[in-house]
C-alpha cells in the first residue's frame, strides 16, 4: 500500500503540487487523471522519487521514503517498476538485454536463469521470440508491452505508469490496459497510473484520482465517476459527446 | 559534485566491465582509424614545412628529423590529437547522453535504483584514461612515419637524414610529459561532454546544442590546460 500524505512541491517559486494526500492499495489499478498541467506527471515523478517533495510523507508499506537511508531507499527502488510514456528503453541493448539489465544489477543469479526468467516476462507480455530485437525495430505497443515486461522482471511491489497507452491505437491501448490490469491482479501490485484516456477510466480504475491545478478535486471508483455531480470531473471526462451519450446510458439504467 | 557520483564503486562488477569494453570499443578502437589517418598526413606536413624553413647550408638535414619528431612527440600527437578526439567522442558522449536524458532513460535508471552518473560516465573515463595513451602513441609513430614518407617522396630530405635526426638527443621524459598530457586531455574528454549531455534539457534539438556546446567547451579546456601542463612541466 502506498499512502500519501499532504505532498507539496514546486518549481522557481511556483508551487505545483498543493497539499495532495491519498491512498493506492495492493492489487488495484490506481489511475490520476487531470487536464494538463494539473500536476499528474510531477506527482508521479515524486512518488517513484525522482522528485522530491518539499512537504509531505510518502509511506510504501510503513516506509517513509524521505527517512529512509541510502540502502534501503536503494532496495525500495528496486521494489518499483516503470513504464514511461516513450518506453525508455534502452536504445543500445536488444529487448532481452533490456529486461536482463535490472537482474544483472540487482541479482547473483546464474545468467541461464536470468534468461529463462526474461523468456517468462516475454510471455507474459505476449513478445516471445522478440528477444533479438533493438526496441527500434518494434512497433510503439511493442515497446510499451516490453517496457512492462521490464518493469515486472523483478517482481516489483509497485508499479507505476506514465500515460502508458498514449500514441497508441484502440485495440492496442485497450490490450495495454487489460495487461496492466491482469498483472496488478495476479501479482497483487500496487499500480498507479497517468492517464488521459477515459477508455481507461472506464475501462480498469479500480480508483481514480482527479487533479486540478495541484490539488485532489474527487476521488472514486470507476462506478462512482458515472454519477458523480463533481463539475469540474464532468466537465473533463464527458467532454467528448461520445462520452456523454455513454454517461447518461449508464445513468438510465442504473 | 557530478564527479564525486561518478568516482564512486560500480555497483556491480560484471556490468561495469560490459560497459567498460563497449566504451573501449566505441571511444577507443573506433578512433584508431581518422588518428592514423591524420596523424600519418599531418607528420609529413610537419616534415614538409619543416624542412622547407630550414632550408640553409649551415643547417644539416638531420635537424628537419629532430625538429619533426619533437614537434610530434610534444604537441602534435598529444593535444592536436586529443582536439580530433574532442571532436568525434566529445559529440558522440554528448549526444548519446543526451538522448538518453531527453527519452527517460537516465530517469528509467534512476528509478532502478542504478546511479546513473557512475554507470554512464565512470566507464567513459577508465576506457579514455588507458586507452588514449596507446591512441597517442600509435598517433606519434604514424606522425614520424609520415614525415619520412613525405621527405622520400619529395627528395627534400633523405630518409638517412631523418632517421638520424629522430635519433638524436633523445630525451624519455618528453614521452612522460606527452603522455601525463594525454590521460589529462582524456579525462576532459570523457568528462566535460558527459556533463553537457546529462545535465540537458528538452528535446532533440537542445540535444544537438548541447554536443556542439560540449566539443568547444572539451577543445577550450583542453588548451587551457595545455597551457597550464607545459608551463608545470617544462618551464
Amino acid at each position: 500500500m502506498i499512502e500519501v500524505v499532504d505532498i507539496h512541491k514546486g518549481f522557481g517559486g511556483v508551487e505545483i503540487l498543493k497539499g495532495i494526500s491519498a491512498t493506492f492499495e495492493p492489487g488495484k489499478t490506481n489511475l490520476i487523471i487531470g487536464q494538463s498541467g494539473s500536476g499528474k506527471t510531477v506527482f508521479l515523478k515524486s512518488l517513484i522519487g525522482l522528485h522530491t517533495p518539499e512537504k509531505g510523507q510518502i509511506i510504501f508499506d510503513g516506509r517513509e521514503s524521505a527517512t529512509l537511508k541510502v540502502r534501503e531507499k536503494r532496495q525500495l527502488r528496486q521494489e518499483i517498476g516503470m513504464v514511461f510514456q516513450g518506453s525508455a528503453l534502452f536504445d543500445s541493448l536488444t529487448v532481452e538485454e533490456n529486461i536482463l539489465f535490472p537482474l544483472k544489477m540487482f541479482t547473483k543469479q546464474p545468467l541461464d536463469e536470468m534468461i529463462a526468467r526474461v523468456n517468462v516476462v516475454l510471455k507474459r507480455v505476449n513478445l516471445e521470440n522478440s528477444n533479438p530485437k533493438f526496441p527500434a525495430e518494434l512497433s510503439g505497443g511493442m515497446q510499451k508491452r516490453v517496457a512492462i515486461a521490464r518493469a515486472i522482471v523483478m517482481n516489483p511491489k509497485y508499479l507505476f505508469c506514465d500515460e502508458p497507452n498514449s500514441g497508441l491505437d484502440p485495440q492496442t491501448a485497450i490490450l495495454i490496459d487489460n495487461l496492466i490490469k491482469e498483472i496488478t491482479e495476479e501479482y497483487q501490485i500496487t499500480t498507479v497510473i497517468n492517464t488521459h484516456d477515459m477508455n481507461s477510466v472506464m475501462e480498469i480504475g479500480d480508483k481514480i484520482v482527479f487533479l486540478q491545478e495541484g490539488h485532489k478535486a474527487w476521488e472514486g471508483t470507476s462506478s462512482e465517476i458515472f454519477k458523480t455531480d463533481n463539475k469540474a470531473v464532468v466537465d473533463f471526462v464527458y467532454s467528448s459527446n461520445l462520452f456523454k451519450k455513454v454517461r447518461t446510458a449508464y445513468l438510465s439504467e442504473k | 559534485m557530478m564527479l564525486r557520483q561518478v568516482f564512486t564503486k560500480p555497483q556491480r562488477i560484471r556490468v561495469f566491465e560490459e560497459a567498460l569494453f563497449r566504451e573501449i570499443e566505441e571511444l577507443g578502437l573506433k578512433s584508431l582509424g581518422i588518428v592514423a589517418f591524420i596523424s600519418f598526413f599531418i607528420g609529413g606536413v610537419i616534415a614538409l614545412q619543416t624542412a622547407l624553413n630550414l632550408d640553409s647550408p649551415f643547417i644539416p638535414k638531420n635537424m628537419i628529423g629532430f625538429a619533426a619528431k619533437r614537434s610530434i612527440i610534444l604537441e602534435f600527437a598529444p593535444t592536436f590529437c586529443s582536439i580530433i578526439l574532442a571532436g568525434k567522442v566529445g559529440s558522440y558522449i554528448a549526444s548519446s547522453i543526451g538522448t538518453m536524458r531527453v527519452t527517460e532513460q537516465i530517469d528509467a535508471l534512476e528509478v532502478m535504483g542504478i546511479n546513473s552518473l557512475n554507470y554512464l560516465v565512470f566507464p567513459k573515463v577508465i576506457a579514455t584514461f588507458f586507452f588514449y595513451p596507446f591512441l597517442i602513441i600509435l598517433g606519434m609513430i604514424l606522425g614520424i612515419f609520415g614525415g619520412w614518407v613525405a621527405g622520400v617522396l619529395s627528395g627534400l630530405f633523405s630518409g638517412i637524414d631523418y632517421i638520424t635526426g629522430i635519433q638524436m638527443d633523445f630525451n624519455p621524459f618528453l614521452i612522460t610529459y606527452a603522455l601525463v598530457k594525454t590521460v589529462v586531455f582524456a579525462f576532459l574528454i570523457a568528462t566535460v561532454p558527459s556533463y553537457h549531455g546529462y545535465y540537458v534539457k528538452g528535446g532533440s534539438l537542445e540535444v544537438g546544442k548541447a554536443s556542439t556546446q560540449a566539443v568547444v567547451w572539451t577543445i577550450v579546456s583542453i588548451v587551457i590546460a595545455n597551457y597550464f601542463l607545459t608551463q608545470m612541466m617544462l618551464t
